[in-house]
């Protein structure tokens, strides 16, 4: 016979037919299902930017004699080296890097906000999803400028192949290679970055319900668990995105 | 009245914030030392960077699922419903980047 506590303590894994398939709640087993649905979203994108990018020729020269041309895919970190404030100063692939950090920190101090959660710490769980918050306003803050930044283009800009020069990207033409790299850039970042966009808005929702007492009332917080499934992955696909655009 | 009922608050888990700190750093340090073979493996070994980054962002995965999501601690049957389906990326992976060498050998 099963303790009063216990029966409590698992009451809200229960399904609609008082059983808990994998022991996992309806709602947590449901979020996994949708993530690894996303998960082939966004390897599809991704493997299709190996099968454009394979299928144009690599600048084999010495990496010092890059140019921007569309006759071959760029190298990612002459692409990716700007820095906000420092114009014209050459910090290969910092930003991101900063912007990988931002993202991560923001996915640990969200693991805490769940440790909190399983506890009732209501103050804990209010700090750590504020923090949350910040670290993902903060990467959008980020991808913005960094977006603007692409979109504008460098100072010297590059000559296309009909022998005009052209400054920054658009969806179909740009200084830095062939059309496809700048239309996989906004596309597959952009991707994500809407995917950090709902999550930040995902994260203010539960804040919010933390805040105003919701989740206490209810007498659990696995909303935080839910949305921290989201939150992780958000990150999980930013670690893949920064390999395989801007590192590989 | 619910309010009047005391909220029984736990204690913070040590074991385990100890345990996501020593995950956070290593993810800093993978991520730091990819930082340091993007700058001195040279790009003419470019399969060995690409295998190098692959491997590490597959560690980096690793942590992040199976510690921060928690996958690492659910039943079995669990970890398999979501690992199992992610064979078919490989697969895509696979003919695509076949698909890929065939395009630029008939353009090029």
């Amino acid at each position: 016979m099963s303790s009063t506590a216990i029966e409590i303590e698992d009451k809200k894994d229960l399904w609609g037919g008082g059983v808990s398939p994998m022991n996992v709640s309806y709602g947590k087993l449901m979020m996994w299902f949708f993530l690894l649905s996303d998960a082939f979203t966004f390897s599809a994108l991704l493997i299709t930017y190996g099968l454009i990018r394979f299928s144009h020729p690599a600048f084999d020269g010495a990496i010092d004699d890059f140019v921007f041309s569309q006759e071959y895919w760029p190298v990612p970190e002459v692409v990716f080296e700007a820095v906000p404030f420092l114009h014209g100063v050459h910090l290969p692939l910092i930003f991101v890097g900063l912007m990988t950090f931002v993202l991560i920190l923001s996915s640990v101090t969200m693991v805490l906000a769940v440790e909190a959660g399983e506890r009732m710490d209501r103050k804990g769980v209010e700090k750590w999803m504020l923090w949350t918050l910040l670290g993902g306003i903060a990467f959008l803050s980020c991808q913005a400028w960094e977006w603007s930044h692409f979109i504008t283009g460098t100072d010297m800009g590059s000559k296309l192949l009909d022998g005009s020069i052209f400054h920054g990207a658009n969806l179909t033409m740009n200084e830095y290679g062939p059309p496809n790299f700048a239309a996989l850039f906004f596309f597959i970042t952009g991707f994500h970055g809407f995917h950090v966009f709902s999550g930040v808005m995902l994260n203010f929702m539960v804040f919010f319900q933390a805040v105003t007492g919701k989740l206490e009332r209810t007498g659990h917080y696995e909303m935080i668990e839910k949305v921290g499934l989201y939150w992780h992955f958000v990150d999980l696909v930013w670690v893949f995105v920064f390999t395989f655009f801007y590192l590989v | 009245m619910q309010q009047n009922t005391p909220i029984d608050v736990k204690p913070i888990d040590k074991d385990k914030v100890k345990m996501f700190l020593r995950v956070t750093l290593y993810l800093f340090v993978i991520t730091v030392f990819e930082f340091a073979i993007a700058f001195t493996v040279p790009h003419e070994y470019k399969w060995v960077r690409i295998f190098i980054f692959v491997a590490l962002t597959i560690v980096k995965a690793y942590y992040i699922m199976s510690e921060f999501m928690h996958l690492g601690h659910e039943k079995g049957a669990l970890k398999m419903s979501i690992l199992f389906p992610l064979l078919f990326v490989a697969f895509l992976l696979f003919i695509l980047l076949f698909q890929a060498d065939a395009i630029f050998q008939a353009v090029y």
